[in-house]
């Protein structure tokens, strides 16, 4: 569905995105991951034809992104960061024209923006001027316009900014349904962890205009940080006499708490817990620590994404 | 399917529709000129209303398509061109669409201004000035182009947008002879009007508000229109495929 090659955008001195090549398959839902500034929206606005590459070629859908703009526009849905909707215009309308600027009849424009408004929650405010609505509405509407040709291919740019939790999670079940019901292929861009997580099956980590990881979620918390066991007994002299029974798990001890790295935790903790016993000396408490995204992150560049809070301060802006 | 018509009907209806939806802003803009007419017109000398009238009818619609750019400004910093731009929509028709909306109701104020001036002796013809209409939505619809592609220049920085259009506005409507003949002024501004397209637009307006249609001032019109026309839309093909 996308293929790129060396996928290169200069503006000036900034190096916004910096020889990407990737590969997604029909049907895949991709997550991309990054901190501000990586370049996640700047190679989303190139694969949708927004700007030129200034060097690297992209095939999006089947066809080049610099050669045949119109067959990509015809084939792709793109939700970007900022808001579709004309603020002097009202909802419905837009929906409606968007309907038609993707060839549907006025008939089947307005009976697709009636299922959109209804399927996203806008019934009460498809009707108002899009400049009084709240912010998470806009963002709703502009997701409804995104949906309106049922494309195959759907890039998305930060859909769930901005969205309360309840909203979200919405939005999500939208997506996944939408992928479930037509195979459609989502690549999307997001600051909330939580969401690539859960939603992706493939997440790619994006820093400096660079690919600096790209697997499942589950892989590359693996990979690239595992699970912890902490340990805690009620004496110093326990953790020490611990340290010896479980010498194959090469524990770190501090004080009276012994920290295990591993793959695979849950399953390993209630033998460890049994051998501890066994061995005399029981611990008093047990705790596994998962990975997240972020310890990905971390991992990889020295940097967390959640430092700063990119995602709220940017909602603040767009309010 | 979709052709170069319907895309530019969608955009043209949805520019359109918000003004439609709030009628006041039209009937206020279109008032304007003939406020203006009537304090104007009396200090004119006899018979020179037939000179006039197409002159304030360039001039609004100049007026208008040179703002084009104006509402684009701000959906470019909203993100709703962007959303336009990833549309299927045919470049052509952006431009033309949205250069329209701001011709069609200068097009109702026209017949406004002229149904006002026929008690006052104004003649005109219907099949010339059907013509010139057409002559003039070609200039327009180029200058409509050339003021969207300044707006995409000058994203991030509205002033560059208002300076320039400001800048270029007047002189153009001036060295056109729109509101004062140029015959009577000195050689360099009647070389200066030569090379202003806008000129043979303004003439061919006149001749054909007064129903002389087959003349060279209708060609040289007619091909100036079509230039601009023409100009615009390269232009602003040109800048929607580059602009960052
Ligand atoms: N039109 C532009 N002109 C100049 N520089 C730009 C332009 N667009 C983006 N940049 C720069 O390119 C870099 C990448 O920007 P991009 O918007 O792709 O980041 P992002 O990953 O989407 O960040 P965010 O999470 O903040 O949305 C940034 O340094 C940005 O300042
Ligand atoms: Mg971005």
């Amino acid at each position: 569905m996308i293929e790129t090659q060396g996928l290169t955008k200069h503006f000036k001195d900034v190096r916004a995105v910096d020889g990407i090549d990737l590969t997604v398959a029909p049907g895949e839902l991709v997550a991309l991951l990054g901190p501000n500034g990586a370049g996640k929206s700047t190679t989303l606005r190139m694969l949708t034809t927004l700007i030129p590459p200034t060097s690297g070629t992209a095939r999006v859908a089947g066809f080049d992104v610099v050669r045949h703009q119109r067959q990509v526009r015809l084939r792709i849905g793109y939700i970007g960061q900022g808001n579709g909707a004309g603020h002097s215009q009202r909802g419905r309308d837009e929906l409606i024209s968007q309907g038609r600027a993707y060839g549907l009849g006025v008939k089947d424009a307005r009976a697709r923006a009636a299922t959109l408004i209804d399927s996203l929650g806008l019934a009460e405010v498809a009707d108002r001027r899009v400049s009084s609505l709240s912010g998470g509405q806009r963002r709703r509407l502009d997701i409804a316009m995104g949906l309106i040709h049922a494309p195959d291919l759907l890039f998305l740019d930060e859909p769930s900014t901005g969205l309360d939790p309840q909203n979200r999670a919405n939005l999500q079940e939208h997506i996944l349904d939408l992928r479930a019901e037509h195979e459609t292929t989502i690549v999307l861009t997001t600051h909330y962890l939580d969401e690539a997580d859960s939603m992706a099956e493939r997440v790619i980590v994006i820093d400096h205009g660079r690919i600096i990881a790209d697997d499942s979620p589950a892989r590359l918390k693996a990979e690239h940080v595992g699970d912890r066991i902490i340990l805690g007994f009620d004496a110093e002299t326990e953790a020490a006499r611990a340290t010896t029974t479980l010498a194959a798990y090469d524990p770190a001890r501090e004080g009276a708490r012994l920290t295990i790295a591993t793959q695979g935790a849950p399953r390993q903790l209630p033998g460890l817990l049994d051998d501890l016993r066994a061995a005399g000396h029981p611990a008093a408490e047990a705790e596994v620590i998962r990975p997240t995204l972020d310890d990905v992150f971390l991992k990889l560049t020295g940097r967390s994404l959640r430092e700063g809070g990119a995602a709220e301060t940017r909602e603040l802006v767009e309010v | 399917m979709t052709t170069l018509i319907t895309d530019t009907t969608t955009v043209f209806s949805r520019e359109l529709r918000p003004l439609l939806r709030d009628p006041f802003t039209i009937i206020f803009s279109m008032v304007q000129p003939l406020v203006f007419l009537g304090l104007f017109a009396p200090l004119l000398p006899d018979n020179s209303l037939q000179w006039f009238v197409p002159g304030i009818i360039v001039m609004s619609c100049l007026f208008a398509c040179s703002m084009t750019g104006s509402n684009l400004l701000f959906e470019i910093q909203t993100g709703s061109h962007e959303r336009m731009l990833v549309t299927p929509l045919r470049r052509p028709a952006l431009l033309i669409g949205r250069a329209l909306k701001e011709i069609v109701p200068m097009f109702a104020q026209a017949a406004l201004i002229v149904a006002v001036c026929v008690p006052f002796g104004f003649r005109f013809e219907w099949a010339g000035a059907v013509v010139g209409l057409i002559i003039l939505a070609a200039f327009c619809i180029g200058l409509g182009a050339l003021s969207y592609t300044l707006a995409l220049a000058s994203k991030n920085q509205e002033w560059m947008f208002w300076t320039v259009q400001q800048t270029l506005l007047f002189p153009l409507l001036l060295l056109a002879g729109v509101l004062l003949p140029i015959e009577n002024g000195p050689g360099w501004l009647q070389a200066l009007a030569k090379g202003n397209p806008l000129s043979y637009v303004v003439d061919a307006e006149r001749s054909l508000f007064n129903g002389e249609i087959f003349t060279s001032a209708t060609l040289y019109g007619l091909i100036a229109a079509a230039a601009v026309g023409a100009l615009g839309l390269w232009a602003g093909v040109r800048a929607m495929r580059r602009s960052d």
